[in-house]
């Protein structure tokens, strides 16, 4: 028994326990959050060769699980987004009115998705990422659909077509190469037109599912309208799994075939990303679709990083910049809709000047909000701050100042519609609906914010976890 | 090494055609079957480059399998939203409408 393969088997393990036990299926949170919380901080402390084969089969048949930093750092922040919105969800069950069963159809979904997203942070092989990139798909398209059956359908539609492409290009190579493992990949891999057509489609898929501009136009929709939890699981999450595969084919299989240039086709739609969401998101008039366009210019950033990973002499940095940034916005971001969330059951309206009264009404929900957002903006001292120094620090380090002017502009526009927003619940306004929430609810986004504002003060042991076996330390030494 | 290039270029025909069909249908079913279509094409191509110069390889073959139960799940998955869909429109028109759901009095 392995941490690794414990990560993907107790998750499902729960998912077919909450298809059974119906009704009482909510129940199961209570020990699904500290088992998965064990196996994270199990994966955290594991020697860093503890790489483990599935069913003891050798490479290539074999799949290979690996404690990797972004596995650790990944796997842990998932852990404490799910285990939050679990108990969030359990005194506040996510459910439109008079329609009780969706509830229900929501427990065994969340757990879909942690298996899926755990897999997919730990795993190596190509075509095992293809099975957990449709297990998240599914289990995000399902969390949708509680919300908007439309937009849940054109995410779909748009999701399957990326998954093709990136399967496209999966074929492609085990045509070329008769092995999916990226470890192995990386040894043999060479820059002729099957490698670069398949890198191509990969890349175009993933970046479908990881909603990054200009191929961004189904997550908006999607996010705004599913309920709260399920909001804050896509936009944490789901998005997630397309930026860690893509690190997976870029800097670890494919760094010889690419060149620290080719990066820029992804740094530059990250740039654009970043201004647009930005521009967007303060265009918005409804709360909950400008946290939604806030995650389109959050997933700029990432993309944003890959080029200055690339392009830096010491890449540790950068890399710790894009993984600190990738974990705040998962804390941040879950806790700011989770927070919305309950402001919007409050408040008048879901417009933000429908806000008005809610900071006298509901302070600690507020606050949730505003520390989420200074994370968000990257005020310091939060650990969204620590990534884009980090990132901002190694852009100026190679000259590279469209991409530092980018993030400093992508800051200065997120303080103004997060600003805009906190000044709408200062206001005064009629009294809020329903000013009473029970602790829980309260407490969950308030611990997701306080999380990510304390990411600020454990900087560099973050710093240490995320270059783990990373790509640019030694290449090929987590093979087996 | 000939046949499946055969297999390999049908399936990359196929692949376009339903990416093509998908492109310019409308209504969600079709679009899914249009999805099915490249699944299949890219099954072929899957296949038919990964078959070695003599004996066929296990690797391919096992992506394959994999493969078409993932997609013959997320047919069932995008064909039962479809459904609900055109249920709940059904059901708003029929709200809506002066001679469904209450007489308008």
């Amino acid at each position: 028994m392995s941490p690794l393969d414990l990560l993907v088997a107790v998750p499902l393990g729960f998912m077919l326990a909450a298809l059974l036990s119906g009704r009482a299926a909510r129940w199961l949170i209570l020990p699904a959050v500290p088992a998965m919380a064990g196996l994270a901080l199990w994966l955290a402390l594991v020697p860093p060769d503890a790489a483990y084969l599935v069913g003891h089969w050798d490479l290539p048949l074999g799949i290979l699980l690996r404690p990797d930093g972004v596995a650790r750092l990944m796997v842990a922040a998932t852990a404490l987004v799910i285990g939050a919105v679990g108990l969030h969800a359990l005194v506040d069950p996510p459910e439109k009115a008079g329609n009780a069963a969706q509830a229900e159809t929501f427990w065994p979904l969340i757990y879909l998705l942690w298996a899926g997203a755990n897999a997919g942070f730990l795993t190596t092989d190509l075509f095992n990422l293809y099975v957990t990139l449709e297990m998240v798909s599914l289990a995000a398209v399902a969390l949708a659909a509680m919300g908007s059956l439309e937009a849940a359908l054109r995410y779909f539609m748009i999701a399957l077509v990326g998954s093709l492409a990136y399967l496209l290009g999966v074929a492609l190579l085990v045509g070329r190469y008769n092995t999916v493992d990226v470890t192995l990949l990386s040894q043999v891999a060479q820059p002729d037109l099957a490698t670069m057509l398949a890198l191509g489609l990969m890349t175009a898929g993933l970046l479908i599912k990881a909603a990054l501009f200009p191929l961004h136009g189904w997550l908006p929709p999607a996010h705004a309208a599913a309920p709260a939890p399920a909001s804050a699981l896509l936009s944490a999450i789901a998005v997630k799994l397309g930026f860690v595969i893509l690190l997976r084919l870029w800097f670890e299989a494919f760094p010889a075939v690419t060149g620290p240039t080719a990066l820029h086709v992804l740094g530059g739609p990250g740039a654009l990303a970043v201004i647009y969401g930005s521009v967007q998101a303060m265009r918005q008039q409804r709360l909950k679709a400008l946290v939604a366009y806030s995650t389109v210019a959050q997933v700029g950033y990432l993309f944003l990083a890959f080029p200055l990973v690339a392009g830096a002499p010491d890449p540790s940095g950068a890399w710790a910049g894009m993984m600190l940034h990738a974990v705040a916005h998962m804390l941040a971001k879950a806790a700011m809709f989770l927070a919305a969330g309950l402001m919007l059951k409050a408040a008048a309206g879901d417009r933000i000047g429908d806000l008005g009264g809610l900071a006298q009404a509901m302070p600690l929900t507020v606050t949730a909000f505003g520390l989420a957002a200074v994370s968000l903006m990257g005020l310091p001292p939060s650990g969204g701050f620590t990534g884009k120094f980090l990132l901002l620090n190694a852009a100026i380090a190679q000259g590279a100042f469209l991409y530092a002017g980018v993030m400093i502009l992508g800051g200065l526009l997120a303080a103004v519609y997060f600003f805009r927003t906190l000044s709408a619940c200062f206001a005064a306004g009629p009294a809020p609906r329903e000013p009473a929430t029970r602790g829980v609810c309260t407490a969950a986004p308030l611990v997701l914010a306080g999380l990510a504002i304390a990411m600020g003060f454990g900087g560099s042991a973050l710093h240490n976890l995320s270059a783990i076996a990373a790509p640019w330390a030694a290449p090929g030494a987590a093979a087996p | 090494m000939v046949t499946g290039h055969v297999y390999a270029l049908t399936g990359a025909i196929l692949a376009g055609l339903g990416l093509f069909a998908f492109i310019i249908l409308r209504h969600p079913l079709r679009q899914l079957l249009a999805i099915n279509v490249v699944g299949a094409g890219i099954f072929l191509i899957l296949g038919g480059l990964g078959r070695g110069p003599d004996a066929t390889d296990p690797l391919p073959q096992a992506l394959v399998i994999t493969g078409i139960v993932v997609a013959v799940a997320l047919t069932a998955f995008g064909a039962a939203m479809i459904v609900r869909l055109a249920e709940a429109r059904a059901a708003t028109n029929a709200a809506t409408r002066p001679d469904g759901g209450k007489p308008v009095p």
